[in-house]
């Protein structure tokens, strides 16, 4: 029997596993800086996000009667666990990353229908759920930087001791070694009147050469696991850039005229998760916008969302909202943004 | 309260004015439903439905005096086209054989005798010829509902399936998804005839 | 002539993609000749259209370039032996088709001598010096290109012969020529142009003054510097021969090298920044496109009045132990090309026709080589590897990116999956030119290009369907109404028979009285004439009845086999 196999035949250039490895590994950058910045905490959550996220997706995957090897293969699943891991802060105890990748993989992917099928960022919906579930353990448990003068830090040992078990070292206080972040800070004082931006800047424990204290290094660790990225041709520049250009242009008008209250663009952009954000989670494939016009507006929403929730909002970060905000506008993005096919009018276009 | 019922009431009128008026200004034409059904019968004419055409089927459809699965010609297609224009349940095809591919009618020259039954018998004329003269099937006008077969008193008439040609042949749909093992089984077997057979 | 050596005017397409051209492996000065074969299989469709009506009888003896098929219809194109031998067969064989179907062969058994068939040319070449191209008219030319069996070489095969018609209607300002050749792997245009420049050249001229263009482009890929250094060379030495008062633009053009350049669409986006309009011709913008190929072809039919018998195919892939391009002899076996060329038999993974990218998997090797086979791909293993089965489309919308037709594939493929050809419909599946980009880009390995030839064709079955529903109830309709007419011609003949007979039975009443009154004594005469009358219709209708019996079933002088048959099918019907 003879049956029709279709051109092409040449190999394709790259496969959804190798997409996703390279996203991962092009993260290690960012992965080593935030460790040496924030300790070993993180890593902790990214081990422990790993195991869980292969648990379920190997679960899922079980129940929904699909190949569970090649799948796994996919590397999706050890993606989002990654990004999740990220995300949450360094201290954060072992079952809010469990309660994190339940949400992320059984209901945000497995739940619409797995790869491929997902409207929001699972990394994302997870994390916003669990900042609205669990407020307190999301942003306080941030440990201070490594370069904060005076710092307190503790051992491997310590972190996965506080992390498994809360438990501390006795002589040690969670005080003593948790800081709020250059973004929390900024957005408490200068929304309650407590302090400016210069007196915030006199304390030193805030803001750094570029950015927040600290987040400055992670960020342009970020920024340069994204460009390797644009290079390998894995992720488009659309979204990236417009992203980073509509935060940086609103901070700079917004922050030429008062200058005292609103940070410069420059901090904007290297603080919290904005690079991060910008290169590894407004490109999901899956959730992202698809034509090159949508791609910049997209991204364009996100940059600006960012800002107005981080400047007016009730969260001192805003990378996830933002997203799953525009995740719900992408079907409309693609419909109108649709580019002039080759030998058609402008106006014959969308079916 | 007075009032306010007054103004209900007033309100409800003027609300029920303004949609009646729209019902007639904005008014739909739509084909008749029949129309539309009939359009989506394969119009073999065969009476497999126990109707004596499309067109009486159709309309029994539209009267809701028969289900939409008793078009075998049609096959699940047609099913699917008339499940979505009724907004009905998709129903399984009633005829238990399915049909291979579309099949004509061809009569054997050397033993047809002439009668004209199978000319009477043919719904759409797709069969020429005269008394006591040899017939012959249109080919390109039939449309294999096989009435033909049964009135032949010499059983000249077989029904064959049309011809797979290059100028007919269509691209398969490809299977070979990941989450279809036994397809995905299917094609790594194909690959390998496919092997065997390209090797000198 | 004026001739631009740089580059100019490119107008980038989107998308495409950058492909290792692995050109260099068949990539040589020499075009080799096949040897002839023992057996030549013609097949009588080797272009769009309708295949071609052979002329010779099994047992004739036909002569090299002698026409076997003629051609049947406006967009057609005859069919020719490719050697001197004799018929032995007409009949269906498999033929080079990506579906493994047979086709109809003109089989010849060849003798060896090679001897021509008596080809007369229009001009000879050392009048070439344009006295002799002007001295013809387009339609001599066109007429050549019609008998000589052309079509379009390219790939699209379409008879050039009409196309050429089609364009000088049309008033076509620019002729472009497609001398890009984008897919891998294949070089027989850049072999033909780096060998026959001068043909291709003078060729060229015949197509122009055909179409009537005020300009010629010819657009080559920048990766073949060789073969654009040939056409130059010429194209000037054809400016300093040339008077003053013919001067013929023909200008070459180098475009970057991304797949697929070589697309008529592209090349046309790429040369002229024009579009052509969705679902119409180069021509409906003054634009007609040739191949290179097909430009050496019309050459030879017209100075040296050889048809289309031959051709030049690149034989390469990693399991070709020399990859090269050879002129083939059409109808040659590929097996046999094989052999030539030498191949390792236990290495071979895919045997493909045509480039990676837009040829077909053959079903076997016991094709022929037709007028359409510009490439054979032997690939070893790893080369061209069978994809895993299709992951769930992630979209990543690599596919849109690398679209030259700036399509949204993953939008087609979704709702061609669900078979909602209408929506498919809706994202202009029918603009896709299948050039393999997407399938190519995308990281889940979906057979995109599978999915859109599986929309397209059911698109068109389904519209061949309803038109054949349409006549089916046309027909019926018909029918219906010449019964209800028969019906009610009966009905009135009837309605006039009765009225006639109670015209008459009045009569008779009349009569009666008047024989009554006048006393006669044939008082019960009415009645009996009422039964007498009955009598007669019965005795009539019985009649009419067994006449027509006789007419119907002609069953008289049968033979016993054939009463036999009879009774056996009436036992039949009787039992069901």
């Amino acid at each position: 029997m003879f049956v029709a196999q279709s051109s092409p035949f040449l190999k394709p250039a790259l496969s959804v596993s190798k997409m996703m490895l390279v996203v991962t590994l092009a993260l290690i950058p960012g992965i080593i800086t935030s460790t040496w910045v924030f300790g070993f905490g993180v890593l902790v959550n990214i081990v422990l996000a790993i195991i869980f996220a292969l648990g379920f997706e190997a679960l899922m995957l079980y129940l929904r009667k699909r190949p569970i090897k090649v799948y796994l293969n996919d590397k999706s699943a050890l993606l989002t666990a990654v990004l999740l891991g990220l995300a949450l802060p360094p201290l954060a105890p072992w079952w809010l990353t469990l309660v994190g990748i339940f949400f992320a993989i059984v209901i945000a992917k497995h739940l619409y229908g797995g790869l491929g099928y997902n409207p929001f960022n699972p990394a994302m919906a997870a994390y916003a759920i669990l900042l609205i579930s669990f407020p307190a353990e999301m942003t306080t448990l941030w440990p201070s930087p490594s370069m904060l003068a005076g710092h307190e830090s503790v051992n491997f040992l310590q972190t996965l001791n506080f992390q498994l078990f809360n438990q501390l070292p006795p002589s040690v206080t969670l005080d003593a070694i948790s800081y709020a972040t250059p973004l929390d800070v900024v957005r408490t004082s200068v929304i309650n009147g407590l302090a400016s931006i210069s007196e915030i800047e006199e304390t030193g424990k805030t803001f750094g050469m570029l950015g927040g204290l600290g987040t400055e290094w992670v960020n342009l660790a970020f920024l340069a696991g994204g460009l390797f990225l644009l290079k390998k041709g894995v992720i488009q520049w659309h979204i990236p850039l417009s992203l980073l250009a509509t935060l940086g242009f609103f901070s700079l008008l917004f922050g030429s005229f008062e200058l005292d209250s609103n940070p410069s663009p420059l901090f904007q952009l290297f603080s919290g998760a904005t690079m991060l954000g910008a290169f590894f989670i407004a490109t999901d494939p899956v959730t992202a916008a698809t034509t090159p016009k949508g791609r910049i507006i997209y991204g364009a929403g996100i940059g600006l969302l960012i800002y107005i929730i981080r400047t007016w909002g009730g969260y001192p970060d805003a990378i996830a909202f933002s997203v799953l905000i525009m995740n719900m506008c992408v079907p409309m993005l693609d419909y109108y943004t649709q580019p002039r096919v080759y030998g058609h009018n402008d106006r014959d276009q969308q079916p | 309260m007075l009032w306010g019922i007054l103004a209900l009431i007033a309100l409800a009128a003027f609300f029920g004015l303004l949609l009646g008026l729209a019902a007639i200004v904005f008014k739909v034409e739509s084909s008749p439903v029949v129309e539309q059904i009939d359009a989506l019968l394969p119009q073999t004419q065969c009476g497999q439905c126990s109707f004596a055409g499309c067109r009486p089927y159709a309309e029994a459809i539209a009267a809701g005096e028969a289900p939409i699965n008793l078009c075998p010609p049609g096959g699940e297609k047609t099913v699917q086209a008339l499940a979505d224009l009724l907004d009905v349940d998709v129903l399984p095809l009633e005829e238990d054989e399915v049909l291979e591919g579309p099949v004509v009618a061809v009569i054997i020259e050397d033993t047809c005798i002439g009668c004209t039954l199978c000319i009477q018998a043919c719904p759409v004329d797709a069969i020429v010829g005269a008394a006591k003269q040899m017939h012959t099937v249109i080919e390109s006008e039939c449309t294999g509902c096989e009435l033909c077969v049964a009135p032949c008193p010499v059983d000249c008439i077989e029904m064959i399936p049309v011809k797979k040609t290059i100028s007919n042949w269509r691209w398969p749909e490809p299977q070979y998804d990941v989450n279809n093992e036994q397809a995905a089984n299917i094609f790594t077997t194909i690959e390998k005839v496919l092997a065997e057979s390209t090797h000198p | 002539m004026s001739v631009s050596q740089q580059l100019q005017g490119i107008w980038p397409f989107p998308g495409g993609i950058k492909l290792d051209g692995k050109k260099s492996l068949s990539c040589q000065t020499v075009i080799n000749h096949a040897e002839l074969p023992r057996e030549l299989e013609i097949p009588l469709s080797q272009h769009i259209g309708h295949p071609a009506e052979a002329v010779v009888k099994v047992g004739d003896s036909v002569k090299k370039g002698q026409l076997i098929g003629h051609a049947k219809g406006f967009v057609s194109a005859p069919v020719h032996a490719s050697s001197s031998g004799i018929v032995t067969a007409i009949e269906e064989r498999l033929v080079p088709h990506p579906s493994g179907l047979p086709a109809l062969c003109v089989i010849i058994d060849t003798d060896g001598y090679d001897h021509w068939y008596d080809c007369t040319a229009l001009i000879a070449k050392n009048d070439a010096e344009h006295n002799g191209l002007n001295a013809l008219s387009a339609e001599q030319i066109t007429g050549k290109v019609a008998e000589a069996g052309i079509v379009g070489l390219g790939g699209a095969l379409y008879p050039s012969a009409a196309k050429l018609q089609t364009a000088r209607k049309k008033d076509s300002d620019t002729l472009i020529i497609n001398a890009a050749e984008c897919e891998p792997y294949i070089t027989c245009d850049d072999a033909l142009m780096r060998n026959r420049p001068e043909e291709i050249i003078l060729g060229i001229l015949l197509i122009k003054k055909v179409v009537g263009a005020e300009r010629c482009l010819i657009g080559i890929e920048d990766n073949k510097p060789e073969a654009w250094q040939a056409l130059l060379d010429t194209i000037q030495g054809y400016q300093r021969a040339s008077h003053e008062h013919d001067k013929q633009s023909i200008e070459i053009i180098q475009v970057p090298t991304r797949y697929p350049a070589g697309g008529e669409k592209q090349l046309i986006q790429v040369l002229t920044g024009r579009e052509v309009p969705s679902q119409g011709l180069p021509m409906d913008i003054g634009i007609i496109c040739h191949n290179i190929t097909t430009a050496a072809a019309v050459y030879q039919a017209v100075y040296r009045g050889e048809p289309l018998v031959s051709r030049i195919v690149t034989i390469t892939g990693g399991a070709i132990k020399k990859p090269q391009n050879m002129e083939v002899a059409i109808g040659t076996s590929i097996r046999e090309v094989l052999d030539q060329a030498g191949w390792h038999k236990e290495r071979v993974d895919k045997i493909i026709m045509g480039g990676p990218m837009m040829g077909f998997a053959l079903p076997s090797i016991d094709v022929p080589v037709t007028k359409a086979t510009n490439c054979i791909l032997v690939s070893e293993p790893g080369e061209l590897p069978t994809p895993p089965p299709a992951m769930p489309c992630i979209r990543c919308a690599r596919c849109a990116d690398s679209c030259p037709m700036s399509l949204l594939p993953q939008q087609m493929y979704w709702y061609a999956k669900a078979r909602e050809l209408e929506k498919v419909q809706d994202y202009n599946i029918f603009d896709c030119i299948e050039c393999g980009c997407c399938s190519y880009s995308c990281p889940s390995n979906i057979p995109l290009v599978q999915y859109f030839r599986y929309a397209k064709n059911e698109i068109w079955d389904d519209e061949r369907e309803r038109n054949k529903a349409n006549l089916a109830r046309e027909r019926h309709e018909f029918r219906q109404e010449r019964l209800e007419k028969a019906k009610k011609a009966k009905q009135e003949a009837a309605r006039l028979r009765k009225e006639k007979l109670a015209k008459k039975k009045a009569e008779d009443k009349k009569n009666a009285a008047a024989a009554k009154d006048g006393g006669s004594k044939s008082d019960n005469k009415p009645a009996s004439s009422h039964a007498d009358l009955i009598a007669e219709a019965i005795a009539r209708s019985k009649a009419k009845k067994a006449q027509q019996q006789a007419l119907k079933k002609n069953t008289e002088n049968l033979t016993e086999a054939q009463q036999k048959q009879v009774n056996e099918a009436n036992e039949r019907r009787k039992k069901s």
